[in-house]
C-alpha cells in the first residue's frame, strides 16, 4: 500500500507503426465495402460475425496469446495500437472483443489443456463471441452476493438462477460466469463462488432482450434452469473465485476502450470548426486534446508497465476511473463548443447527430465494468486507506 | 526513460532537499537563512548548472537528468530559483554563452512579452512575472533582434526591477529593459525562437508540478489515516476515500503528462508540432490537477491546512502559482487548439497516435 503512482515513459516501439498503417488500411476497405460507417456510431449491428472473421484471419484478436493456441506472441503495446484504432474508428467489434480482452485471458491462466486447445483458437479465428456472467437481479456492484447456484451432480453442476445486464447473450456462444459453489463463510464473505465455462447452447437457459435507452440491444437477462456444466469447465479453485480476479483487472480496466467511447465527437467538432477557430473554441479544443493526449499517455503506460510484467492495478484503475469520467463529460464540453456554430456548417447534422447519440450513451460509460465509485474504493484500497 | 544515472543526480537533489529543504523544518524556522545553505549545497554538486555542458563551467546533466532534479525539486516545494537557473543555463548553453556562477533567472516568462536586441546591441523591453530576479545576479534572455532571435546574458543590477510576488510569497518581479547592456548575445540556433523557451519553461514548471501534487497526495492519505473524528480516522470514511481517489488521479494525470513532456524534449532535436502537443497538454492537464487537487488536498485537510504553521500551503500555493509561468492553461490550450485545427480533422487522430 503506497501514494508512489508510476507512470513510464513507454514509447510504442517501431514495430507498431508498420502494425498500425496495416490496420489502418484494412479498416479503409471495410468502410469502402459498407461494412460499417465511421461516422455515424449506433447505426448498424455492431456484432458483425463475417467482419469478427476477417479481423481474426489478420491475426488481430488474442494476438498476444501463445502460438500454440492461435495466438500471434505480438507484445500488449501491439494490441494496444489494433484496439485504439478499431476503437476510433467505430468498428463493430463486439462480437469478439470480450473474448479477447477478458475471457481468453482467463482461460489461457485457469482451463484444462483440452479446453485451451479447442476453444482459444476459435477466438482467435473470430468464430466465438463471450460473455460475461456476473452481475445479478440482487447482486451488480457487490458481485459477492451472487446467489445464482451450482450444485454439484453426476460428473458436473446444475446451475439455477439469473444472470442479468448479460452484454451479448442473444448472439453469444460461450459464457463465463461466476456461481454460488458454497456459501459464504463468517471469516470471509468472498468464499463460496466458482468460475465456470458455460455452453450458450445448453439446455436449460433462456436468453431475454432487455432493450437500452439508446434503442440498442446489448443488455440481456439469462435464466438458467438445471443447465448442466461439466466438470471439466470449472475454471480455477472451486469456492475461490475471489483469489483469480485481482491481477487480470489491469488488462480490462487501463485499455484505449476507457477513454475512447464518444471520441468521434471530438473528431467532428474539429472538421466543424475549421482551419480558424476562434478564441472560446481554440482555448476549448485544445483542452479536450490535452487531457485526451494525457489519458493516452497514462493508458500506453500501463500497457508498457504490463509487457514488463508488472502489476499496475491501482495506476489501471486510475486510468478507467479518470478516463470514463472524461469521455462521459466529452460530449457535453462539444456540445458547448458547437453553440455558435453556424446552422449551415458542412457537417452541423453529421455533429449533432453525434452529440445527441453520445449523449444518451454517456449514463453507462462510469457504470459498465466497475462503478466510478468502486473504481475509487479500489484505488483508496491501494493507496493505504482501508 | 529514467535511467540509473537520472536516478542518481535525482538522489543526490532530493537527499539535499530533505537535509536542508524540508518543508516543515522552513515553515517553522520564520526567516529565510536556509536559503544560503541550501544554495551553497547544490552549488556545490553543480546542480544549477546540470544542464550547461562541462567545457561551458557546467555539470554536462542530460535533460532527462535535470528533469529528474525538478521533480525531487517539486516534491519538496523548493523555494530558491534552482529551476531557473537550470532553464537560464540550459538557454545560454544555446548559443554558446558560458553561464556565470550563481543563481540565474529568465526573460521573458509571459507569452505575451517581448524583448528587442537593438542595433546598438542593448536590450529593451519589460517582462512581467520573472520567477526570483531580485534574487539571482543574472537574467538569461531571449530576445528578438533584426537579424533573428537572440540569446543574451544581462547583469540584473542592470535592469529596473520592480518586485512582486506569487501566491506562495516567492519572487515574482516585472524587470524592465531600458537600452540594457548585455554582458554577451549571440544568435540564437536555427529554428530557435522564443516559443523555445517558452516550452522548455512550461514543461519544467510541468514537471515541479506533478512533484508537488505527488506531495500533497501522500501528506494528505498520511493525514486521513491518522486524524480521528467520529471515532475512526476520517480516511474510513467513503466520501474522503473517494476524495483522496481523486487526488490521485489527477496526480497520475500530471505525472504522467509532465513525464511525458520532459521525455519528449529530451529526446527532441527541434522544437516542433510534437513538442508543443506535449509541452501544452503538460501544462493544460497539471494547471488543471494542481487547482482539483490544491482542493482536495485542503479539504482533507480542513482548518489544519489553512494555517500558516502547516506545510501543506508551502506546496498547494505553489502549485497554484506555478499555472501563470511560462504561459497558463488558458495560453497553451488556445496554442494548442489552433495547431490542430489548422492541421484539420484528418490529421487529428494520426497526430495524436504518433506519440
Amino acid at each position: 500500500m503506497s501514494t508512489d503512482l508510476h507512470f513510464d515513459q513507454i514509447r510504442l516501439p517501431p514495430e507498431c507503426d508498420a502494425l498500425r498503417q496495416e490496420v489502418r488500411a484494412f479498416l479503409a476497405e471495410e468502410v469502402a465495402a459498407g461494412t460499417f460507417m465511421p461516422d455515424r456510431p449506433g447505426h448498424g449491428d455492431s456484432h458483425n460475425r463475417a467482419f469478427s472473421k476477417r479481423v481474426g484471419a489478420k491475426g488481430w484478436i488474442g494476438m498476444t496469446w501463445p502460438k500454440k493456441y492461435g495466438g500471434q506472441e505480438r507484445s500488449f503495446l501491439e494490441r494496444y495500437v489494433v484496439t485504439e484504432e478499431f476503437r476510433v474508428a467505430n468498428a463493430p467489434v463486439r462480437l469478439h472483443f470480450v473474448a479477447d480482452r477478458q475471457s481468453g485471458p482467463i482461460l489461457l491462466k485457469y482451463a484444462p489443456e483440452h479446453i485451451k486447445q479447442d476453444i482459444l483458437p476459435r477466438i482467435c479465428r473470430g468464430e466465438l463471441c463471450f460473455v460475461i456472467g456476473m452481475s445479478e437481479p440482487g447482486s451488480g456492484s457487490d458481485l459477492f452476493a451472487a446467489k445464482t447456484k451450482a450444485t454439484k451432480a453426476d460428473g458436473g453442476w446444475r446451475i439455477n438462477g439469473t444472470k442479468i445486464w448479460t452484454s451479448n447473450a442473444h448472439v453469444a456462444d460461450y459464457m463465463l460466469g461466476l456461481f454460488r459453489t458454497s456459501p459464504p463463510t463468517k471469516e470471509n464473505r468472498r468464499h463460496g463462488l466458482t468460475q465456470f465455462l458455460v455452453d450458450m447452447k445448453s439446455p436449460g437457459m433462456t436468453v431475454n432482450p432487455i432493450y437500452q435507452m439508446t434503442g440498442q440491444h446489448d443488455f440481456n437477462e439469462v435464466v438458467f434452469n438445471d443447465t448442466f456444466v461439466p466438470d471439466d469447465h470449472v475454471l480455477g479453485e472451486i469456492d475461490g473465485a475471489w483469489k483469480q480476479a485481482t491481477s487480470e483487472l489491469a488488462y480490462e480496466r487501463s485499455g484505449p476502450e476507457r477513454f475512447l467511447e464518444t471520441y468521434y465527437v471530438l473528431a467532428e467538432l474539429v472538421r466543424a470548426l475549421g482551419p480558424n477557430p476562434d478564441l472560446r473554441s481554440a482555448e476549448g479544443l485544445g483542452r479536450l486534446v490535452a487531457q485526451l493526449h494525457t489519458l493516452r499517455r497514462m493508458s500506453i503506460s500501463v500497457a508498457g508497465m504490463l509487457q514488463a510484467g508488472q502489476e499496475p492495478v491501482v495506476e489501471a484503475s486510475i486510468v478507467k476511473d479518470v478516463g470514463t469520467i472524461w469521455e462521459q463529460k466529452l460530449p457535453e464540453r462539444v456540445r458547448d463548443l458547437s453553440a455558435f456554430l453556424a446552422p449551415e456548417a458542412g457537417n452541423r447534422v453529421t455533429l449533432d447527430e453525434q452529440i445527441a447519440f453520445a449523449l444518451k450513451v454517456a449514463p453507462k460509460l462510469t457504470i459498465q465494468g466497475g462503478t466510478t465509485e468502486i473504481l475509487r474504493g479500489i484505488i483508496a484500497r491501494g493507496l493505504g486507506l482501508r | 526513460m529514467v535511467t540509473e544515472s537520472d536516478n542518481i543526480v535525482a538522489e543526490t537533489a532530493a537527499r539535499i532537499f530533505a537535509d536542508l529543504a524540508d518543508p516543515q523544518t522552513i515553515n517553522r524556522a520564520g526567516d529565510t537563512r536556509w536559503k544560503d545553505k541550501l544554495w551553497r549545497a547544490l552549488s556545490e554538486t553543480g546542480l544549477p548548472l546540470a544542464w550547461v555542458p562541462e567545457k561551458q563551467g557546467g555539470a554536462g546533466a542530460s535533460l532527462a537528468e535535470g528533469f529528474a532534479i525538478l521533480g525531487a525539486a517539486g516534491r519538496h516545494a523548493v523555494a530558491v530559483p534552482l529551476a531557473e537557473t537550470l532553464i537560464a543555463g540550459w538557454l545560454l548553453a544555446r548559443a554558446g554563452i558560458a553561464a556565470p556562477a550563481g543563481a540565474m533567472t529568465v526573460a521573458p516568462a509571459c507569452p505575451r512579452d517581448r524583448i528587442v536586441l537593438n542595433a546598438d546591441g542593448s536590450l529593451s523591453g519589460l517582462s512581467r512575472g520573472i520567477p526570483f530576479a531580485k534574487d539571482c545576479e543574472h537574467i538569461a534572455v531571449m530576445a528578438a533582434g533584426d537579424k533573428g532571435a537572440a540569446i543574451a546574458l544581462v547583469k540584473t543590477a542592470d535592469c529596473r526591477v520592480s518586485e512582486g510576488q506569487n501566491l506562495a510569497g516567492d519572487g515574482s518581479d516585472s524587470v524592465t529593459f531600458e537600452r540594457t547592456k548585455v554582458i554577451r548575445s549571440a544568435p540564437a540556433p536555427a529554428g530557435f525562437d522564443p516559443s523555445a523557451l517558452l516550452l522548455m519553461g512550461a514543461t519544467v514548471r510541468s514537471v515541479q508540478a506533478a512533484g508537488a501534487l505527488e506531495a500533497i497526495l501522500s501528506l494528505s492519505v498520511r493525514y486521513a489515516n491518522e486524524r480521528v473524528a467520529f471515532e475512526r480516522p476520517i480516511g474510513k470514511f467513503q466520501a474522503v476515500q473517494q476524495n483522496l481517489a481523486r487526488l490521485a488521479g489527477e496526480t497520475a494525470a500530471a505525472l504522467a503528462a509532465a513525464g511525458s513532456a520532459a521525455d519528449t524534449i529530451a529526446q527532441s532535436a527541434a522544437f516542433d508540432d510534437t513538442v508543443l502537443l506535449e509541452a501544452a497538454s503538460a501544462k493544460v492537464r497539471t494547471g488543471e490537477a494542481a487547482a482539483e487537487g490544491s482542493a482536495i488536498a485542503h479539504q482533507v485537510h480542513g482548518a489544519i491546512g489553512f494555517t500558516s504553521e502547516h506545510v501543506l500551503h508551502r506546496f498547494t500555493l505553489r502549485l497554484l502559482s506555478w499555472r501563470d509561468d511560462f504561459g497558463s492553461e488558458s495560453y497553451w490550450a488556445a496554442a494548442l487548439g489552433d495547431m490542430v485545427a489548422k492541421r484539420g480533422a484528418n490529421q487529428f487522430w494520426p497526430m495524436l497516435a504518433a506519440r
